[in-house]
């Protein structure tokens, strides 16, 4: 771990980097930002942590908490609201067992989470599983998805 | 680009297009030329090349296929369609008719001017040479080596061109205040943030004709005097990231950036900043505080940017769509931009349509141009022959214009009047099957998560206005809820520190104005006209078409459908969670909301 911290360091001093940048690169490193990590750079730069999750909660790209191995993004832009997908959300939630006011599911398999728009409205609704944005999506077609990936873990 | 080819088979590869599959559409184009069964002297003939969006993301795939400059455009293509395509079209001259693009197609695009997105969908935007090849940095070289400062300003303001943000804030003065102000660094920013949801042009042109937005920076750059620049976007749009990055590379390579560009002794640099996901970063003051590496919150404006901006050095911001426009009228001139026009805006407008017309994509119309226009003739009308309510403009934080006001013209001014307002340009079609104040709900449900909370009347505000939605919506309204909610859109108009806190009340205050019978009907009936609100509504199954054939009960959820195979079926409501799953399963239509 220590070893990329150094690397996500060297690239900060390089590129005049910021919190941002070093909190991008951790997320990108680890799937979400570890604690440790926070105090790790807090401590060699001498900036508080608070700075740090201010910045990591203030923004909606950093996530606290590990995510589960597959990740399911419902769209929840306008255009695919009109077209339905509180509907895949809310059945989503169901299929997957997630407790109330949790992302993931319990066994770390499957997280799910809202983005405001992608930008794909043409082809709403639209969900991305583990990085394919996949449009025109219906509450079958997102069903015999799920399914696929629950065979395969 | 291949100039030398007769043969083009342009394949669409923006998100949308990506999304359905083109990508693999153009392996198969490539492979299939290069393929051992087709002559080599034939082949050179033919290139299959990416393009970005040509904004009619309903019918994607979208393939042209220009044979001795005829242009044939074909939709809903698939890897497997590909052979015959080119066995019977490329090869035997006989284009697959079944396949083409219909009397639609025409009749989208004929009602279009397009300015910003007249390369998107013609050129591949990841070759910098099929850029230069139709123009490109003509403009940027014009400005750098023949034309001043105060030159390329009068130009911009003669043009009339308004900041496409939004606002609409005319874009040359804001290159003048910035001008006037010395300062050894100034700042030239573009806000790729649209965090708009329903809204994708931005993104559209940054993926399909990057190398406009960077040419309208460099001219920016060269107006006001600036060497640094910035593009903001947002990380979730990881397709215009890649694009602009490459185009940005291959500018470095050819000498458009950095020093001495065009052999003069101007000086510019770029960058990309991906933005972290904060739909208020949006907003000129958050987006450079974002950029500084803080939390993005805006500050009050006792300085214009312009003087006091980022790093608290002059800085010009403004939005993709806005830069894109810039090297078209330093190349055309001021007044054939500003007759394109009304008297108050000059050029054209794009807008995203979507929601529930026949014909979602990405448009681009002269602005004044009405509504109706734009949903019927362009947009085809209504999916399904159903009732239109109205067209939701600018955002979460536009307005409601009702299906009567159709008339209006598209620009700042008017669509402000109409209770709405320009917005960054999405736009929203709803029908009968949809409920207002759910809709609203749902927008406000946005402005508050994504309020920074720094000013109290956004972030107490909206969070009232959202728990008496909240309220309405699941059948314990009251009747004075609507004047509570008037009164209190007023006040955050009037009192937030930002646009997202002023802007924020106008889908409440908009509905309010032109639907309040549905949200009486909820309060007073506990009914939802629309059968969208979970609460004020009820499954059942009409037992003289249900024929029992069980699809219901295999997929719902909570176990609600009870029957015996072959006889009607029932749903008990206790158990019933109203996903709405068996209501989408049934064939026959014997499942009623009410």
């Amino acid at each position: 771990m220590e070893e990329i911290l150094q690397k996500i360091l060297g690239a900060y001093r390089k590129n005049e980097g910021n919190i941002i940048s070093i909190l991008q690169d951790i997320e990108k490193a680890f799937g979400f930002i570890p604690e440790e990590t926070v105090t790790w750079f807090s401590k060699k730069l001498d900036i508080p942590a608070s700075r740090f999750f201010g910045t990591a909660t203030f923004y909606s790209q950093f996530h606290l908490k590990p995510r589960g191995k597959n990740i399911i993004t419902v769209c929840r832009g306008t255009a695919c609201h009109v077209k339905g997908s509180e509907k895949l959300l809310n059945r989503l939630f169901l299929e997957l067992d997630i407790p109330s006011d949790e992302e993931t599911s319990t066994d770390s398999k499957f997280t799910i989470e809202k983005v405001n728009c992608i930008g794909a409205c043409g082809i709403a609704p639209v969900t991305i599983l583990n990085k394919e944005v996949l449009g025109k999506m219906t509450l079958d077609k997102l069903m015999k998805e799920v399914k696929k990936i629950k065979a395969r873990e | 680009m291949d100039m030398d080819k007769d043969i083009l088979i342009k394949v669409c590869t923006g998100t949308g297009g990506v999304a359905s599959g083109s990508n693999e559409v153009l392996e198969t184009f490539k492979g299939t030329i290069s393929s051992a069964g087709i002559a080599a002297s034939f082949s050179e003939r033919c290139s299959a090349q990416r393009v970005g969006c040509r904004g009619f993301c309903a019918k994607d795939v979208l393939v042209d296929v220009i044979v001795n400059g005829e242009k044939t455009t074909y939709k809903h293509i698939k890897p497997d369609m590909v052979a015959r395509i080119f066995d019977e079209h490329i090869m035997k001259g006989n284009p697959v008719t079944e396949w083409t693009v219909g009397e639609a197609y025409q009749a989208f695009h004929n009602k279009q001017t397009k300015v910003v997105l007249s390369h998107c969908g013609e050129i591949d935007p990841e070759d910098i040479n099929a850029y230069i090849a139709i123009g490109g940095y003509e403009a940027a070289r014009k400005a750098l080596t023949s034309m001043s400062s105060k030159e390329i300003i009068d130009i911009i303001k003669e043009s009339n061109l308004r900041g496409r943000g939004g606002a609409g804030f005319p874009t040359g003065l804001k290159w003048e205040l910035c001008l006037r102000i010395k300062s050894d660094i100034k700042y030239v920013i573009c806000n790729g943030n649209e965090s708009d949801p329903g809204a994708f042009m931005d993104t559209s042109v940054m993926e399909g004709d990057p190398h406009s937005v960077i040419e309208g920076m460099i001219i920016c750059a060269k107006a006001t005097e600036s060497h640094h620049g910035y593009i903001y976007t947002k990380a979730e749009y990881s397709l215009s990231v890649i694009r602009l990055q490459k185009a940005i590379e291959q500018c470095y390579e050819r000498g458009f950036l950095e020093k001495n560009i065009f052999g003069t002794d101007f000086n510019f640099d770029l960058k990309i900043f991906q933005g972290a996901g904060a739909f208020v970063c949006g907003e000129a003051t958050a987006l450079m505080r974002s950029i500084e590496g803080k939390r993005g919150m805006p500050s009050s404006k006792m300085w214009r940017t312009a003087e006091k901006g980022l790093w608290e050095k002059p800085t010009v911001l403004n939005n993709v769509e806005t830069f894109a426009n810039i090297p078209k009228i330093i190349l055309k001139g001021a007044q054939w931009f500003r007759q394109l026009g009304t008297e108050r805006s000059g050029g054209t407008k794009v807008f995203s349509l979507s929601g529930t017309v026949k014909n979602t994509g990405l448009i681009e119309v002269p602005m004044g141009t009405s509504l109706r226009e734009i949903i019927y003739d362009i947009g085809g009308g209504i999916e399904g022959g159903k009732a239109c309510k109205g067209v939701h403009i600018g955002g979460p934080t536009g307005g409601f214009i009702p299906s009567e006001l159709f008339d209006t013209e598209v620009d700042y001014e008017s669509l402000a009047q109409a209770g709405s307002m320009m917005g960054s340009g999405g736009m929203v079609v709803l029908d009968e099957t949809n409920c207002i104040v759910n809709t609203t709900k749902f927008f406000i449900e946005i402005t508050q998560s994504e309020s920074c909370g720094k000013c109290t009347p956004c972030r107490i505000g909206t969070k009232r206005m959202l728990e008496i939605l909240e309220r309405i919506t699941t059948g314990r309204g009251k009747d004075s809820d609507l004047e509570l909610l008037e009164e209190l859109g007023q006040y955050i108009r009037a009192t937030s520190l930002c646009g997202l806190g002023m802007t924020a009340p106008n889908p409440v205050l908009s509905t309010l104005r032109y639907f309040r019978d549905e949200y009486e009907q909820h309060i007073r009936n506990k009914k939802c006209p629309a059968a969208v609100c979970k609460d004020l509504i009820t499954y059942s199954i009409l037992e003289d078409i249900c024929n029992g054939c069980g699809a219901c009960k295999r997929i719902c959820p909570a176990d609600a459908v009870r029957g015996v195979r072959k006889k009607p079926h029932r749903i008990n409501t206790e158990l019933c969670v109203k996903c709405g799953t068996c209501f989408d399963a049934c064939k026959f239509k014997a499942i009623t909301k009410s």
